[in-house]
């Protein structure tokens, strides 16, 4: 018996056999993603790859762009004269409140003063191009043409002329992912424009974003203007982010099922503006008076951003 | 290892650029902007198992899953959602092989479905877990295009191994 334990010599080398090589490589796959998911912990390995993966699908994206951008160059005259009068009248009906705009937050900044609220805070940004959309079915996302290089970071909020696209969830070297608000996983606090009310819109994954949380029996209109409310300190108060398109009232339900369309060109692709980040503030506005003068004094200047 | 159905005719031994090449432009393809077309197949997994079946002592399970990972950052998915379904589906066609090559290519098609299926499935599953959209039942004709795709592909992959048609009278093979 002793004889034939002794393997044959192997005359192919094979390596690991197929079964073991599977559970080798599906138990990594596990670890993997519920790193990713639960503990999201791989960025760095997550940009590393990206480093080699950026680079092909730029080049996969560059004959349609070529496309797109050739075809903008072959415009009819006519259209461009089309668009260049209704820019011109859109700017002319948007003098009135654009010229008074600097004497208007100019005032604004010293009412505030003297009531002596916190100073409102400016919104300062660059602009960037939406490269590509993830391929993702299961998600609403768009990449960015800048990136770490471009010291994004994430969280910041994404606009464009219209109103909120989304937020920066994942920067890259060269690049940098957008949630849309339109998508399942994010939701922003946002205020109903004609009454006040505050509240969160969470994407629906369809397009639309829908308002939660508002009693049934709440004044919301067809129509209304959601803007955010600023009040989780990434988004800054005033910028439009949907206008409810229907609402349902229900008495078997304490909520109304509210469903808006965003204002922003959510899902079409063009120029953003990436907001500069600000800091959090304190979720308590007092803290607790200390004993040294100088802490308390730091303490109040980080609050004043 | 060559038999296949229709002809005794034997074919070149494949070139390994050509397998870097064919998965590299399955990559590109993959990469297109093509989301809004829940029914585009997956390039990357239909080559993948077009080698894993043809040449699996070349390709290993360890190109399924570098390739996996390579489209997970690309899609922004959940890093080894689609290392797994790859992987799975590269075993399951390694382990069909040598069945696999004794059918014609719309039997063979047949086997090639319950991969995809599968692999599409796993990806279904793990996006669900981690609270993402339900993209619609479309996502389900992809693994059909894709089965019917296995013969055109296969036919395109194997080009490069064909040999010229030479009569020798003293070969007769």
């Amino acid at each position: 018996m002793a004889a034939l334990d002794h393997a044959p010599p192997p005359f192919f080398k094979r390596g690991p056999a197929p079964l073991a090589l599977l559970s080798f490589y599906v138990a990594f796959a596990v670890a993997l993603f519920v790193l990713d998911l639960r503990f999201h912990a791989l960025d760095a390995l997550r940009q590393a790859i990206s480093l080699g993966v950026d680079p092909l699908q730029r080049l996969a994206q560059a004959p349609l762009r070529m496309l797109a951008e050739g075809s903008e160059y072959f415009v009819a005259l006519e259209t461009l004269e089309n668009e260049n009068r209704a820019l011109k009248a859109a700017q002319l009906e948007a003098a009135p409140d654009l010229l008074r705009l600097a004497q208007l937050e100019a005032e604004n900044e010293r009412l505030r003063r003297l009531l002596d609220l916190q100073a409102r805070d400016k919104a300062v940004g660059r602009a960037a191009r939406i490269l590509y959309t993830a391929r993702d079915p299961f998600s609403r996302r768009v990449y960015l043409d800048k990136g770490q290089q471009q010291n994004l970071v994430p969280g910041q909020p994404v606009i464009d002329e219209k109103g909120i696209v989304g937020q920066v969830t994942r920067v890259f070297p060269f690049s940098a992912e957008v949630t849309l608000i339109t998508d399942k996983q994010q939701a922003v606090p946002v205020q109903i424009l004609r009454t006040g009310q505050r509240s969160v819109v969470f994407g629906l994954g369809n397009g639309q974003v829908e308002l939660k949380y508002i009693p049934a029996n709440a004044d919301v209109q067809v129509g209304d203007l959601l803007v955010t409310s600023g009040l989780d300190g990434i988004y800054l108060p005033g910028f439009p982010v949907a206008q409810v398109a229907h609402v349902e009232r229900d008495s078997a339900y304490a909520f109304a099922r509210i469903v808006a369309t965003p204002t922003a060109a959510v899902e079409h692709h063009g120029v953003v503006m990436v907001l500069d980040p600000h800091p959090p503030q304190a979720p308590h506005p007092e803290p607790l008076p200390e004993k040294s003068g100088q802490k308390t004094k730091s303490a109040a200047s980080t609050r004043k951003h | 290892m060559q038999a296949t159905h229709k002809s005794s005719r034997i074919l070149q031994p494949v070139r390994p650029w050509f397998i870097v090449f064919s998965l590299f432009l399955a990559l590109l393809l993959n990469m297109l902007p093509t989301r809004q077309w829940l029914f585009m197949p997956d390039w990357v997994l239909l080559t993948l198992c077009f080698w894993h079946v043809r040449e699996w002592r070349k390709v290993g399970m360890g190109w399924a899953f570098t390739l996996g990972l390579a489209m997970d950052v690309a899609d922004g998915a959940a890093l080894g959602q689609h290392a797994l379904a790859y992987v799975l589906a590269a075993y399951g066609a390694m382990t069909l092989s040598r069945r696999m090559l004794w059918f014609p290519l719309s039997l063979q098609a047949l086997h090639v479905l319950p991969l995809m299926l599968l692999a599409q499935a796993i990806q279904l599953l793990i996006r669900s877990m981690a609270g993402g959209d339900f993209p619609g039942w479309g996502q389900f004709i992809a693994p059909l295009i894709a089965t019917l795709l296995w013969g055109p592909l296969s036919l395109l992959l194997l080009l490069p191994q064909y040999q010229p048609v030479e009569r020798d009278e003293n070969r007769p093979i």
